[in-house]
C-alpha cells in the first residue's frame, strides 16, 4: 500500500511542479501583453492629444474667417446678423398630399428626350 | 517528573492491615492522573485553537488591507515607452465653455549633447549651425570641447529638425521628451491664457508651470495628477472672443486707439463669456515685459484686468441707484443742476460748460450726464454711505477673477474721504478701477440688485449674491440706462432688435508727474442688453482714442466707444443666441406649424 501512496504522491508533485511552471510562464507572457497594451494606449493617447491640437489649429477662428473670405464667390458665407433670425409665420406650410385615386396624387418623375446611347439598364 | 505510583505500597498494606479493597486506592490514584491528563491536553488544544484563530485573523487582515488599497489608490496612467517616465497629461488641457481646446500639450523632444561621446565635434557643430540658424558653429564648437560632460542644445525642437539631427549620427547628441504647451489660436484669448513655460529640467522630463493669467492663477489644479485627465473648462465662448477681439481691433484702428478693452459678462451666473484687450501677444512665444517705461505700453499688459482708469460719468449711475434705493430721489425727483457749482475753492463744471439746469429730475441727470446734478444727490447720500455702496458693488477691491494679474491691479482709491471725493467720486473721477470691476458692478444692476462675482469657469448654475439694490430700483436704473440710448449721449448704441441700455463715460488721462492731459482720454461705454430683460453686460473701454470724421477731432465716449461697442451687440448677441425683438407686427391668428422630428 505504502509504495503506492510514495509513486503517487511523487507523480502528484511532478504534476503540479509542471502546471506551476506553466503558469508562470503563461504570467509573464500576459504582464508583456499588458505592457505592450499599454504602451500602445500611450501612443493611441499620445496621437489623439496631437489630432485634437491639429483639429482646434485647423478650426482656429482666425483661419476659418479667412477661408470663409477667400471662398466667398463658392461658400457665399457671412457673419451671423440679427437680420438672419426668422419668423415662424414666415415658413410656408407643406402642402398636403393630393387625394386622388392611383398613381395619381404622386409626383410624376420626366424624362429627357431619347437618346441613340443604348439601352439604359 | 516523578510519577505517583497507582498502589503506593504503604496505603496498600495498610488498606489490607484494615481489610478494605485495595483496588480502590488504584482506580482513585488513576482517576488523579487522567484528570491532570485531560487538563494538560485540553490547553494545549486551547492554544492550537487560538493560534488557529491568530492564523485567520492575520490571512483576512492581509486581504482586506489589499482591498483597501486597490480601491483607494488612482489607476495607474499607462506610461510612455520612449521615456520611462510619466510625462503624458501632465498638465490638464484648458477649454472653452463648448469644449473647444485653448490650451494643450504636444510631446516634442529638447536636444542635448553628451561632448566626451562625440565622434567629431567640428563637423557636429557645423551641421547643428545649419540646423539652427540661432545656433553659432564656433560657440558650440568650443562649448563641445571645454571639458564639460554635458550641455543642453535646445529646449525644444520639431519632429522635423530632431530627424535632421539624426542624419548628423553622432552618438554624443541625445534626445530628451518634452512636453510642450501649445496654444492653437494663438494670440487669441491671450491675456486670459497667459503662457507657461519650464520649471525643473531633467534629461527625461521637465516640468511645466504657467507664468501668467490663469495658468499661473490656477497651476495646482492644471498639474493635480489626479485631475490631468479632466480639461478646465472655461466660460469663454471661443466664437464670442474671436469676433469681439475682430470688432475691437478694427474699432480701435477706426478710432486711431492706442488700445482697448472689452468685457462680456453674463449677469445671472457672472460668468466672463470674453474678454479682450489689444493690443495682444501670442502665448506661445510669449514676449519678454518690457524692463523700462510704463508696463502699459507692453501688449503683455491686460486692460481689461489690470488697466486701472478712472472710468468717468459710468459711474454716476450708481449715485442715482443709491439715492433712489435710500429712498432720497425717485426718478422723477427734480435736483439742483445750475452749472457752475462752487464748493469751497473748486469749481464743478459741465462738459463743454454747458448748463442743463437750473433744476434737472434724476432721469434726466443720467440722460444728460449732469456732473452738478449728480454731486447735489451725492452730498444728499454723504460720504460713508457712499463708499460702503462702492465697497459692496466691489468697485473698491481688486476683483476676484482667477487671474494672477488680478490681485495686483487694486484700484486707486483716495485715502481719506473729504467732501470733494464725494462729489468727484459721484461722476467717476478721483477714484479708478478696471474695466472688469465696472462690468461686475453694471451686472449687479443688470441682475436685479444682487451682487455677481465675475469668474473665468464655466458654472452654468447662478450664484447667490447679496442684494444691494431693492429690485424695482435695479429696474429703474436700468430704464434711465436705456432712455440714455433712446435720447441721450450713447445714441449710436442703438441696435435693431436688441434694447441697449448703457452709460458713456469719458475722462482725462492723468499725467504721471501729476495733473490731467487735456488730449488724451479714456472712453467708456458700460452697457447691458437686452434691456427689459438684462442677459449679457459689455464694458468697451478705448485707450487715446480721436474720431477724426469731423470738423474737430472729437474724443467723447458717445463718438467712439459707442459704436464700437454696438457693433459687438450687433454681432455677438445672435451668437449668444439671443432673438432680436423685432415689431413683426401682432399675431392675430393662430400659425400652422410643421414639426419635422
Amino acid at each position: 500500500m505504502r509504495p503506492v501512496l510514495y509513486v503517487l504522491s511523487f507523480l502528484a508533485v511532478m504534476g503540479l511542479a509542471f502546471w506551476a511552471y506553466r503558469e508562470n510562464y503563461a504570467t509573464q507572457h500576459a504582464l508583456r501583453e499588458v505592457a505592450g497594451l499599454q504602451d500602445e494606449i500611450a501612443s493611441l493617447r499620445e496621437s489623439l492629444a496631437l489630432t485634437r491640437a491639429e483639429w482646434a489649429y485647423l478650426n482656429r477662428p482666425d483661419r476659418l474667417r479667412e477661408l470663409a473670405t477667400i471662398n466667398f464667390d463658392r461658400l457665399g458665407l457671412l457673419p451671423l446678423e440679427p437680420g438672419q433670425f426668422g419668423q415662424v409665420t414666415q415658413v410656408a406650410y407643406p402642402r398636403a398630399k393630393l387625394d386622388l385615386p392611383g398613381d395619381l396624387g404622386q409626383p410624376v418623375t420626366i424624362m429627357g428626350e431619347d437618346t441613340d446611347e443604348g439601352d439604359l439598364p | 517528573m516523578i510519577r505517583t505510583p497507582l498502589r503506593p505500597l504503604a496505603r496498600i498494606l495498610h488498606a489490607r492491615a484494615q481489610g478494605e479493597n485495595p483496588d480502590a486506592i488504584e482506580a482513585e490514584n488513576r482517576r488523579a492522573r487522567h484528570e491532570v491528563m485531560r487538563d494538560r491536553s485540553r490547553a494545549r488544544a486551547e492554544g492550537r485553537i487560538l493560534l488557529l484563530g491568530l492564523g485567520f485573523i492575520v490571512a483576512y487582515a492581509a486581504i482586506g488591507a489589499q482591498m483597501m488599497k486597490i480601491a483607494a489608490t488612482e489607476p495607474e496612467e499607462p506610461r510612455s515607452a520612449s521615456s520611462g517616465a510619466e510625462i503624458l497629461a501632465g498638465r490638464a488641457d484648458i477649454t472653452d465653455r463648448n469644449g473647444r481646446i485653448l490650451a494643450t500639450n504636444m510631446l516634442t523632444h529638447a536636444l542635448y549633447a553628451q561632448p566626451k561621446d562625440l565622434v567629431d565635434p567640428a563637423r557636429t557643430a557645423q551641421m547643428l549651425a545649419e540646423i539652427f540658424p540661432d545656433l553659432k558653429a564656433e560657440d558650440l564648437q568650443r562649448r563641445f570641447t571645454d571639458g564639460r560632460s554635458f550641455l543642453w542644445i535646445k529646449k525644444v525642437i520639431s519632429p522635423e529638425q530632431m530627424q535632421q539631427v539624426h542624419e548628423i549620427g553622432d552618438p554624443g547628441l541625445l534626445f530628451g521628451p518634452r512636453e510642450m504647451r501649445l496654444y492653437p489660436n494663438g494670440a487669441l484669448a491671450s491675456h486670459i491664457l497667459g503662457g507657461a513655460s519650464f520649471g525643473a529640467e531633467g534629461v527625461s522630463s521637465a516640468e511645466v508651470i504657467g507664468t501668467a493669467g490663469i495658468e499661473k492663477a490656477l497651476d495646482a489644479r492644471l498639474r493635480d495628477p489626479a485631475q490631468a485627465g479632466a480639461p478646465l473648462e472655461l466660460s469663454i465662448d471661443l466664437t464670442v472672443q474671436a469676433t469681439i477681439e475682430e470688432v475691437l481691433d478694427s474699432g480701435i484702428k477706426m478710432m486711431n486707439a492706442k488700445g482697448g478693452a472689452a468685457v462680456l459678462l453674463d449677469v445671472k451666473t457672472g460668468e466672463i463669456i470674453a474678454m479682450a484687450s489689444l493690443p495682444d501677444f501670442d502665448p506661445n512665444d510669449r514676449p519678454q515685459p518690457l524692463v523700462k517705461g510704463d508696463p502699459a505700453d507692453s501688449p503683455l499688459f491686460n486692460r481689461a484686468v489690470q488697466g486701472v482708469y478712472e472710468l468717468g460719468s459710468t459711474y454716476k449711475i450708481f449715485t442715482a441707484a443709491q439715492g433712489m434705493e435710500l429712498g432720497l430721489v425717485n426718478p422723477e425727483t427734480m435736483v439742483d443742476a445750475d452749472a457752475p457749482m462752487i464748493w469751497g475753492k473748486f469749481k464743478i463744471k459741465e462738459f463743454d460748460n454747458h448748463n442743463y439746469g437750473p433744476l434737472l429730475s434724476v432721469t434726466d441727470v443720467i440722460v444728460k450726464s449732469s456732473n452738478v446734478g449728480v454731486a447735489h444727490i451725492a452730498m444728499m447720500i454723504g460720504g460713508t454711505r457712499q463708499q460702503a455702496f462702492l465697497r459692496a458693488l466691489g468697485l473698491l477691491s481688486p476683483s476676484p477673477v482667477e487671474l494672477v494679474e488680478a490681485a495686483g491691479a487694486k484700484p486707486l482709491v483716495p485715502a481719506r474721504w473729504p467732501e470733494i471725493v464725494t462729489i468727484t467720486a459721484s461722476y467717476g473721477h478721483g477714484l479708478s478701477s478696471s474695466p472688469l470691476n465696472l462690468a461686475a458692478a453694471y451686472a449687479t444692476i443688470a441682475n436685479g440688485g444682487i451682487t455677481v462675482t465675475p469668474t473665468l469657469l464655466k458654472h452654468p448654475t447662478p450664484v447667490e449674491g447679496a442684494r444691494v439694490l431693492r429690485s424695482e430700483v435695479a429696474k429703474n436704473s436700468v430704464s434711465m440706462l436705456r432712455q440714455v440710448v433712446t435720447r441721450g449721449t450713447a445714441s449710436f448704441a442703438e441696435v435693431p432688435g436688441y434694447a441697449v441700455a448703457g452709460k458713456t463715460g469719458t475722462a482725462d488721462k492723468p499725467k504721471p508727474t501729476g495733473g490731467y492731459y487735456h488730449d488724451k482720454v479714456i472712453n467708456t461705454f458700460a452697457s447691458m442688453f437686452p434691456a427689459n430683460d438684462p442677459r449679457y453686460v459689455l464694458t468697451v473701454t478705448l485707450d487715446e482714442p480721436v474720431e477724426t470724421s469731423g470738423p474737430e477731432p472729437r474724443r467723447t465716449a458717445g463718438w467712439t466707444a459707442v459704436p464700437v461697442a454696438a457693433e459687438i451687440i450687433r454681432r455677438v448677441a445672435p451668437l449668444v443666441g439671443l432673438r432680436p425683438q423685432v415689431d413683426a407686427g401682432a399675431a392675430n391668428g393662430l400659425t400652422a406649424v410643421s414639426v419635422t422630428e
